[in-house]
């Protein structure tokens, strides 16, 4: 920050800067733009349907609201370009900076709606103007709009002041009333297993949303939740986290994962099918994550043709065990308890570390983009091959192969139809993976990955195997996978080869970064987030109405979480430090200060 | 007894002659001193020794096997430890697992291991824990207590510098090539450090070849001292000999010198 | 492997069309045209990719983006003329027009992704722009495919003509292909001169080499950057319209493929060189053209036994010289013709169906050879000493 030392010894009010208006400008058509590209995809049209509260908030204005609250934030904060203190300089260039974009929309709205644009942009048509203009007008509209628009950004200046108790209090506030009213499926699953329904019916009003007065009640409670918050940041707490006694931290740690246990156990008893199948599918996009994460996180290759294995085990297992396949033997199905069972895993496990070690033998020695980039061909090649006519008698081609029996526990049947067997089989394999991952970190094996991803020449001066070691990674992420595959099979009854594009190698990608890259719980938490809401390429999410746009928010995801946070949203510790390094120096550098007297060090 | 035997070492890199005909020898227990101008081909000398280049003609023998060829992984398990001129530790790792890792080819423990918790599993991490605390304690109290969980990008020059020697000591070698171990410290640091090195020998009985180009550092502790000059050696003896040799003098300041005292 | 098979299937496809069967010459010509065609555009786009591998040492994957989007817009732009009645009526003026939209529209996005997504990260660890323009590539594929719709645009049809063949040295060529070409040849000499002569290219070879070197020469290196992806993206737009002149179809997805081969193309050539891209397209045209039908269709080609046994011979002779010569490069030929030999008596053959199918195997099969075996390219890298392996 460029302060002068004359700033930074002043008193906080002496000195209030000048609003910097080339800043709220730019922001101000920023945040117009944005609002009015919202509108052009089609997402307020879309998404109107969805109410938050009832009847006047829907989702769709939701999603145009948030722009100029944040934008007013943005212009206010203090950065390279406007050093300064804190002050009403950040309400007023808030309450500009929003109507400057309530003024671009209102222009865009009047656009709309005198010219017919639908020839190009397909979503800008009547329907969308009468949503924007309320149904009153286009100048009333555009009153309405500059005038909120000029409110919310006075509300992003002022929290931007706002000491951090207020901040913390709207925050949760928000966060829960939108967070209640998109959960709804899940809470009325959890209510009407737990026979309580009237609790859900007393929140939700009846086409959907909270009711006004459940907003008020969640609002003021989660304010008051928020008011018992000691404050600090995400970022505080996380450094906290990391300097504690490894004996509590060890404490912590068992009490989080016998609660995860038994939330693993007896929710899906109480949650519906629809929610269990969703859940079921979050968790094979954890299995693979979790592989790819040993990949990418712990490694460091960027293999975008992960799919491929995925690819692999799901065909073995079909060619192996669906009658209509040229290989079929009566009688092998993915029974655990049977012979023909064992003997199906154990051929998915050769050929998944079949796989493994043939793409990724040429590649190992490649540097990153290139590793990238022909993974993707690999994958591509793979799936082609597998949708070609050339191969059809052995994999169907494009009608791919049906009729996949399902699995079994002895003589109990684990049905692929049955949301909640499939739920317990995947939470079974994703305990696995976990566990393995786990051990994985803090072994020879994992130090040996970690040092060749710093510095592979000095890796291989300390003994270590660099070509060895890759391939040992890719061969279990490979594996990973090819189990995923294989129960995926099961779940579905029949592949096809359009289940595995390369969309899904940068979906999984997009989870392992986002949730942190070489980080388990992070791996996990990406894939609840993004999967369990926004839903998966063919999968919905609870979300479902953001079904087309899901995309575009993983791309616009990947580039900010790229730029604001590398590291993902629970990161791996060490992970952190390499991002933020100058960070880390000087708090180092501060505990050093502070025990020079004790050693008299160098 | 020679535990490094080289002979005829020649390494062109796409015309330039980096080693044009090298031969040299250490044995057991000798501190061996490389020096030479810059350019003179000495960290390609190390390069080469340890395995990142083959070189085009010339054998190297270490303990009379044939290393010339061989990955850099392969030659640190025979036997030889190197450090790098510009520091290359794994900065986001902690001093202790620096050192843990450099220990890979000394243990064994596999995936079967790490999964099922075997008792031999966790009795290696112990060893290697605990020989990793053994090695960095040689350093006194520079690199003990708090140090171990610190990121090496935290640590002060030197201590980096230290750490360097740390990892390539718990690498268990018979022969440690340390790269330019003084450049950038201040006198007292370097003292210290010179003491290190004959400690090296001294107390753990390696043998050591070391590049350097501070003189003081050659004369207190080397047995030996090679000098290099465009990939050839032009001179062989003790310090006193060898700086008073007048292809080095020229080699370095490029005409004859009557200089008497070096 | 990979020889023996080219060579099976080369000669084998010969020896099919010789005996009545596979492709006429005809055929052939036109299979050879349009691959020189296609190829140019691809080189084109190489370029974009090689110079920005060149100058920030990371593969800019929403480059096939800013084809599309230059060609979507080029389309709006063709179709309003069309409206207009323009597009026929002075067709040379549209086209131009619609030319200058694309390049413009290319370059615009181009420089916006550098400004927004890439600059902030000039100093991180290579992963992560890579990461980053993956997520803008799919950002852009999926807010065009939101904005206008998924549905393929059709470009209004050139006039006839422009699409009739035109004779040419023998060969028969559709008057498009012609244009398309010479677009390129254009816009490659316009880019080699600026490149080569101006002090702006002088000032991008120099940042492409070391940039803190160029920075301390005087350079404003954010400036070059910012002209390195404006070059790219206005030569991107120029490959848009041919896109759009030979295949008349956009839509969201146009990028994806073409920016794969074209980047595939980039590293043939050697990346950061940029007559290598050229020709690393050229190349890759061709191949895509000639290959499927070339190589897999002459794989079921019978070998005649009596030619087989002299394969075989030659081929034995050629392992044994070569080891000798010590020359790699005719032992492995050796081995390829014993490989022909052996199949050769054994009556073996490969019958594929459904060939075209495959063409997008070849291309992704030569993007994985050659990265695999010759990352260097054909014409050698220029890359600064960090970017290199």
């Amino acid at each position: 920050m460029t302060h002068t030392l004359e700033q930074i010894d002043a008193p906080a009010s002496s000195t209030p800067s000048p609003v910097d208006w080339s800043k709220v400008q730019k922001w101000g058509v920023l945040g117009g733009l944005t609002m009015s590209f919202i509108a052009a995809i089609g997402m307020v049209t879309a998404l109107d349907q969805r109410l938050i509260i009832s009847p006047w908030l829907s989702l769709g204005f939701l999603t145009l609201l948030w722009t100029p609250v944040v934008f007013g934030i943005i212009a206010a904060t203090e950065d390279a370009e406007t050093p300064g203190v804190a002050g009403d300089r950040d309400v007023i260039s808030g309450f500009v900076t929003g109507p400057l974009s309530g003024l671009f929309f209102a222009f865009f709205i009047v656009i709309i709606d005198a010219f017919d644009l639908t020839d190009i942009f397909r979503n800008l048509g009547p329907k969308l103007v009468e949503l924007l203009t309320f149904g009153r007008g286009v100048g009333v509209a555009a009153a309405l709009w500059i005038i909120s628009c000029g409110l919310l950004g006075l509300l992003g200046g002022t929290l931007k002041i706002a000491p951090r108790k207020a901040r913390s209090m709207i925050g949760a506030a928000a966060m829960s009333v939108v967070g209640v009213a998109l959960l709804e499926i899940i809470v009325t699953d959890i209510t009407q297993g737990l026979r309580i329904e009237f609790v859900a019916d007393w929140i939700y009003a009846l086409n959907g949303g909270l009711t006004p007065a459940s907003a008020l009640v969640i609002a003021a409670g989660s304010a008051l939740f928020g008011l018992r918050s000691d404050g600090s940041t995400l970022a505080e707490r996380r450094l906290e986290r990391m300097n504690l006694d490894p004996e509590v931290r060890f404490r912590k740690n068992v009490v989080a994962a016998v609660l995860t246990i038994l939330a693993v156990i007896f929710l899906p008893m109480i949650l519906g099918g629809l929610t269990n199948d969703l859940l079921a599918n979050v968790g094979l996009f954890i299995l693979m994550g979790l592989g790819l994460n040993i990949v990418v996180g712990s490694a460091g290759l960027l293999d975008l043709g992960y799919v491929a294995f995925f690819a692999v085990g799901a065909y073995t297992t079909a060619v192996l065990t669906s009658p209509l396949s040229p290989f079929f033997t009566p009688g092998w199905t993915l029974n655990f308890f049977s012979l023909e069972g064992a003997a199906v895993i154990t051929i998915v496990l050769i050929m998944a570390v079949i796989a493994g070690v043939l793409v990724g033998t040429p590649v190992i020695r490649l540097r990153g983009d290139y590793l990238a980039i022909v993974t993707l061909g690999f994958g591509e090649i793979i799936r082609i091959l597998f949708l070609s006519d050339w191969l059809a008698p052995y994999f169907g081609g494009a009608q791919g192969i049906t009729n996949v029996p399902s699995a079994g526990l002895g003589p109990v049947e684990i049905r692929g139809t049955s949301s909640q067997a499939m739920f317990y089989l995947i939470a079974a394999f994703v305990g696995a993976a976990i566990y393995v991952a786990w051990r994985l970190q803090a072994s020879r094996t994992g130090r040996a990955w970690t040092a060749l991803r710093e510095d592979e020449d000095a890796a291989e001066a300390m003994g270590i195997n660099t070509t060895a070691a890759k391939l040992t990674a890719f061969v279990i992420g490979a594996i990973f996978a090819g189990f995923a595959g294989m129960i995926f099979a099961v779940k579905v009854g029949s592949i096809f080869p359009s289940s595995f594009k390369l969309l899904l190698s940068i979906i999984i990608l997009v989870i392992v970064i986002v949730g942190g890259m070489g980080s388990i719980p992070g791996v996990i938490i990406g894939a609840v987030v993004l999967i369990g809401i926004l839903g998966g390429p063919t999968q919905q999410g609870l979300l479902q109405e953001f079904g087309q746009f899901k995309l575009l928010i993983y791309g616009a995801l990947l580039v900010v979480m790229m730029l604001k946070r590398p590291e993902g949203l629970w990161p791996n510790v060490r992970r952190q430090r390499e991002l933020h390094q100058d960070e880390m120096s000087q708090d180092a550098w501060l505990m050093e200060e502070s025990s020079q007297d004790k050693d008299g060090d160098s | 007894m020679p535990v490094l035997e080289i002979t005829n070492l020649r390494k062109n890199f796409g015309g330039v002659k980096a080693l044009d005909g090298l031969d040299f020898h250490v044995d057991k227990g000798e501190i061996v001193s490389v020096i030479g101008p810059n350019g003179a081909g000495k960290t390609s000398f190390f390069n080469i020794i340890t395995g990142y280049f083959s070189p085009d003609e010339g054998h190297i023998l270490f303990n009379d096997v044939n290393i010339a060829g061989h990955q850099p992984h392969e030659i640190t398990e025979l036997g030889i430890a190197r450090t790098f001129q510009n520091v290359r530790l794994f900065p986001n790792m902690t001093v202790l697992e620096n050192v843990m890792v450099a220990q890979h080819c000394r243990t064994t423990t596999g995936i079967f291991g790490t999964l099922l918790n075997t008792p031999a599993f966790r009795r290696e991490e112990r060893e290697i824990e605990e020989r990793a605390k053994e090695v960095l304690a040689f350093f006194g109290k520079r690199l003990r207590g708090y140090r171990w969980d610190q990121p090496a990008f935290v640590l002060s020059y030197a201590n980096k510098r230290r750490l360097e020697i740390a990892r390539a000591m718990a690498t268990m070698p018979e022969l440690i090539l340390l790269d330019e171990p003084t450049a950038g410290m201040n006198p007292m640091e370097t003292a210290e450090l010179t003491d290190l090195i004959r400690q090296l020998r001294d107390d753990r009985g390696y043998t050591v070849i070391l590049i350097e180009h501070e003189m003081r550092v050659v004369r207190d502790v080397s047995d030996r001292v090679v000098v290099l000059d465009h990939g050839v050696k032009i001179a062989e003896g003790d310090y006193k000999t060898v700086s008073h040799d007048p292809n080095v003098i020229e080699a370095y300041l490029g005409r004859p010198s009557e200089a008497h005292n070096a | 492997m990979a020889i023996f098979i080219i060579i099976w299937g080369f000669v084998g496809a010969i020896a099919l069309g010789a005996q009545g069967e596979g492709l006429s010459l005809a055929a052939w010509r036109q299979l050879f045209v349009a691959g020189i065609a296609q190829g140019a555009m691809y080189g084109l786009l190489a370029l974009g990719y090689s110079m920005v591998y060149g100058v920030l040492g990371f593969i800019n994957f929403a480059h096939g983006e800013v084809f599309m989007v230059g060609a979507i817009v080029g389309f709006f732009a063709a179709n309003t003329l069309f409206d207009a009645g323009l597009w026929e009526s002075n067709f040379i003026l549209s086209i131009l027009i619609v030319l200058i939209v694309a390049m413009a529209t290319s370059t615009f996005t181009a420089v916006l992704i550098e400004k927004i997504a890439y600059r902030p990260l000039r100093n991180a660890p290579r992963l992560i722009p890579l990461i980053t323009s993956i997520g803008i590539s799919f950002f852009i594929q999926n807010a065009v495919q939101l904005l206008v719709g998924p549905a393929v645009k059709t470009y209004p049809a050139p006039p006839t003509w422009l699409s009739n063949p035109i004779e040419f040295l023998g060969f028969r060529v559709p008057g498009t292909t012609v244009l398309v070409v010479v677009l390129a040849l254009t816009s490659m000499t316009g880019l080699w001169l600026f490149v080569e002569r101006s002090a702006t290219g002088r000032a991008m070879r120099a940042v492409a080499e070391d940039k803190e070197i160029a920075a301390l020469m005087g350079i404003n290196v954010d400036r070059v950057i910012i002209t390195t992806f404006a070059v790219g993206g206005a030569m991107a737009g120029v490959a848009g319209l041919m896109w759009a002149i030979m295949f008349r179809g956009v839509s969201f997805i146009t990028g994806f493929l073409p920016g794969i081969k074209a980047f595939t193309a980039a590293v043939l050539g050697g990346i950061g060189n940029m007559a290598g891209a050229m020709f690393g397209g050229i190349l890759l045209g061709l191949f895509e053209g000639l290959g499927p039908n070339v190589v897999l269709r002459g794989l079921a080609w019978q070998i005649p036994t009596a030619l087989a046994i002299v394969l075989l011979v030659v081929g034995v002779v050629s392992i044994l010289g070569g080891r000798a010569l010590n020359r790699s490069g005719i032992v492995v030929l050796g081995a390829a013709t014993v490989l022909m030999g052996l199949v050769g008596v054994s009556g073996f053959t490969i019958v594929i169906p459904g060939l075209s199918q495959l063409k997008d195997v070849v291309a992704f099969t030569a993007l994985v050879l050659v990265l695999i075996f010759k990352p260097g390219g054909l014409f050698g890298e220029r890359l600064s000493k960090e970017d290199r392996a």
